[in-house]
């Protein structure tokens, strides 16, 4: 997939908004980012060098930040986000075998997008829905007590959607 | 006053004072690595992070970082109980467990603080295997980075974001992948660096080192196509005997000359000549502008800014780009001595210039940086070819069993070697204003300066200011050092708040004689005071402080350039700046 990080207009007026509601204050940085985030689904370096020049910081600390906190990401998100959690009832009831199983079919790693946009990966640490272990969320849905055999069908619930979408005008 | 006992010694320290403090006070030298103090610069690194100078602190579960955890009222502190010795040796035996086993081929080996450590710590083994960090090693025109070394005691950042507020290093990534990097990973070459090498003079380890470019002077010496001509700049006089044992201050001038001459330069020739020529066209340029704007004309900006210095100038062309018509034009000194001997000495000597080799001794990791410039370039060949630091000239003559200290004082070569004490000043903060003033006065006043020595300039304060009376008209200067210490002022002007006619930056903290490339002085301030000393004692030995009565000036001028800011001074003698801003990333 191409990623395009040429800064848009639109990205553009949408930072200076935000750093400009949070009155170009350096210490809101790690707000000023999330938020940016949330309109634009990752932050990609264009976006970093215009949030250091409006908060008036080095781009590095801005970079600092973003691979400190692991909710940041700078490579886009699939349409379908999958998040395996792995805290300790889940990761206890194998939810590292159901990360395994997701990375083999998908092809990509964890804080990957898949090649056609559609999926990317990642593992987090409870959801708190321990009694459902092990947990696998796609988007807001979520699936509970996941078998390694469960994992296929999961990826082809949204490939048919994907298709459904396609062949309707 | 805050009473404590370390080893059973008591002692009584003020409120605030840090265990490590307190204990110095009585004798009791606790081990560190991360930490670093200046003392009179304000400025101290205590992150607290490597755990090296952990002590026991009774009625206290976990071991107290002595850096960093603040003396209380009847604290019992244990430095060397066994569970600290034991502590510290496995905290060492981790942090060696992820490090290079490299020391033999290391170029910080023998300065290197971590070597130092685990030799005083007694590790004579390491039982730890994990995760080995795999980086690639980012080499710049003049810094080289190793983050495969870094031990992340973040003094570079510290240097690089506070003391400099330059803001490249900063730590990135967490836990085990945490590294101190430029951001998005990019190389130094494409970031803000300014060179100003600071962040090498405090690395304990050889993750932050200075280009080798010694093999290229030797080829140049070897081949008997090329004249190869050297030019030391002030501040290396001052500095380079203490590589050789020699008490901090103890001036090498004449050392120096003699040592280069055995290592067969065939011309040892002088920046402080060229920087009697920097006077002369930087100090025109200041009277230009100085009558323009007391004449009223609106297009003349004042002040003017010293533009000598490498790092100053990157910084400004990658933070201040609306700012690039301040700065004097004039090259720096180092360029300046380029440019005039590959034309004007090159025909004296009827030879072309790409078979003469301009070698540059230099206090200053920046200059190499410079010195690639391609601005300063005659159809791709270089105005100064190679630029070697105080250091490295101090291993290439032990390389070439040269022991400066039994050598005789020779005198520099002529005509580039002729200078000033205006000239020698340049290397300490300070320094090129007072040169400039010296020649400035009395071309503007046409009288004759009543003193040579301008105490309110000189000192060490970050920040200094003097009103010098030009027959009438004050003057007023700014002197900072330090880039922290220049964003300051610069933002001044930037608001219009600035009332200074001319003002003089260094970039590194005491000015050239605490440049990035001097022997180490890890942090003691003593020893640029005695090297400042050192400079001042030169400039009132010599028999000219002017730079407009050098001689060999005159002649320059009589013969080849005709006057200052001439046509030919002009393409030979200043430059333009860039801007470089956000350009980085790009």
């Amino acid at each position: 997939m191409i990623i395009d990080t040429h800064l848009s207009e639109t990205a553009e007026v949408l930072i200076k908004s935000i750093c400009t509601r949070y009155k170009h204050d350096k210490h809101e940085l790690i707000n000023v980012l999330h938020e940016i985030q949330h309109h634009l689904g990752y932050l990609p370096e264009d976006v970093q060098q215009a949030i250091a020049n409006e908060l008036k910081i080095p781009v590095a600390k801005v970079y600092g930040v973003v691979t400190f906190y692991s909710f940041f990401t700078m490579i886009p998100k699939g349409k379908y986000n999958i998040s395996i959690c792995l805290g300790t009832a889940c990761y206890v009831r194998g939810g590292e075998l159901i990360l395994e199983e997701f990375k083999r079919r998908l092809n990509i790693g964890v804080g990957e997008t898949s090649a056609d946009g559609l999926f990317s990966l990642n593992s987090i640490r409870c959801v708190g829905a321990c009694g459902l272990a092990p947990v696998v969320t796609v988007g807001n849905k979520v699936y509970g007590r996941v078998t390694p055999q469960q994992v296929r069908r999961i990826i082809d619930e949204y490939i048919k959607i994907e298709e459904e979408l396609e062949i309707a005008p | 006053m805050i009473n404590l006992r370390i080893d059973n010694k008591t002692i009584s320290v003020p409120q605030g004072t840090t265990i490590l403090e307190a204990a110095t006070k009585v004798g009791i030298d606790i081990p560190t690595l991360c930490h670093m103090q200046l003392h009179d610069m304000n400025i101290e690194n205590k992150p607290g992070g490597c755990r090296i100078c952990v002590v026991e602190v009774e009625g206290r579960k976990n071991l107290a970082p002595a850096c960093c955890t603040e003396v209380a009222e009847g604290m019992i502190c244990r430095t060397n109980s066994v569970r600290v010795i034991n502590a510290r040796r496995t905290v060492m035996e981790l942090i060696l467990s992820d490090h290079p086993a490299e020391c033999l081929t290391c170029a910080k080996s023998g300065q290197c603080e971590l070597q130092n450590m685990a030799h005083r710590l007694g590790i004579r083994e390491l039982h730890y295997t994990g995760g080995q960090s795999s980086y690639r090693i980012d080499d710049s025109p003049a810094i080289i980075r190793d983050p495969n070394k870094c031990i992340m005691c973040r003094r570079c950042e510290m240097m690089c974001n506070e003391v400099q507020t330059v803001g490249v290093l900063t730590a990135v990534q967490r836990g085990f992948n945490s590294v101190v990097m430029p951001a998005f990973q990019h190389d130094l070459m494409h970031s803000e660096c300014t060179f100003c090498g600071q962040c090498l003079a405090v690395c304990p380890t050889g993750a932050l080192t200075e280009v080798d470019e010694t093999g290229a002077v030797i080829r140049a010496l070897a081949d008997p196509q090329k004249i190869v001509v050297v030019q030391t700049a002030p501040a290396v006089r001052a500095a380079l005997g203490e590589e050789f044992g020699n008490k901090p201050g103890t001036l090498v001038t004449g050392k120096m000359v003699a040592a280069l001459r055995r290592l067969g330069f065939d011309y040892v020739f002088d920046t402080d000549f060229a920087a009697d020529l920097t006077i002369m066209e930087e100090g025109t340029e200041l009277l230009r502008r100085l009558n323009g704007y007391l004449k009223g004309d609106k297009s003349v900006k004042l002040p003017i800014l010293t533009s000598c210095c490498p790092a100053w100038v990157n910084f400004f062309e990658h933070q201040f780009p609306d700012m690039l018509d301040i700065p004097s034009t004039a090259r720096s000194p180092q360029q300046m001595f380029g440019s005039i001997a590959k034309t004007y000495f090159a025909e004296k000597l009827g030879i072309n210039r790409k078979n003469m080799v301009v070698v540059s001794i230099m206090p200053c990791v920046a200059k190499k940086y410079e010195r690639g410039r391609k601005e300063f370039a005659v159809n791709g060949n270089p105005d100064v070819d190679i630029v070697l630091t105080t250091r490295e000239l101090a291993y290439f003559l032990k390389l070439f069993n040269v022991d400066l200290n039994s050598l005789p004082d020779e005198e520099f070569d002529q005509p580039l070697g002729e200078s000033t004490g205006a000239g020698v000043i340049f290397g300490t903060t300070g320094g090129v204003i007072e040169a400039a003033v010296r020649t400035a006065y009395e071309l503007h006043t046409g009288k004759e300066l009543p003193r040579l020595d301008f105490d309110e300039l000189r000192g060490m304060k970050g920040l200094r200011e003097a009103t010098i009376d030009f027959d009438g008209l004050p003057l007023r200067i700014g002197i900072a050092h330090g880039l922290g210490n220049a964003r300051k002022l610069l933002e001044d002007i930037q608001s219009g708040k600035s009332q200074y006619h001319a003002i003089e930056i260094m970039s590194c903290p005491g000015g050239c004689i605490g440049g990035g490339g001097q022997p180490y002085h890890h942090g003691k301030e003593e020893i640029l005071r005695k090297r400042q000393q050192a400079i001042y004692l030169e400039d009132e030995l010599k028999t000219i402080r002017k730079s407009h009565e050098n001689p060999y000036i005159q002649k320059l001028y009589a013969e080849f350039l005709e006057k200052p800011m001439s046509a030919k001074a002009h393409s030979l003698l200043h430059t333009k700046y860039f801007n470089k801003h956000n350009l980085a990333h790009k």
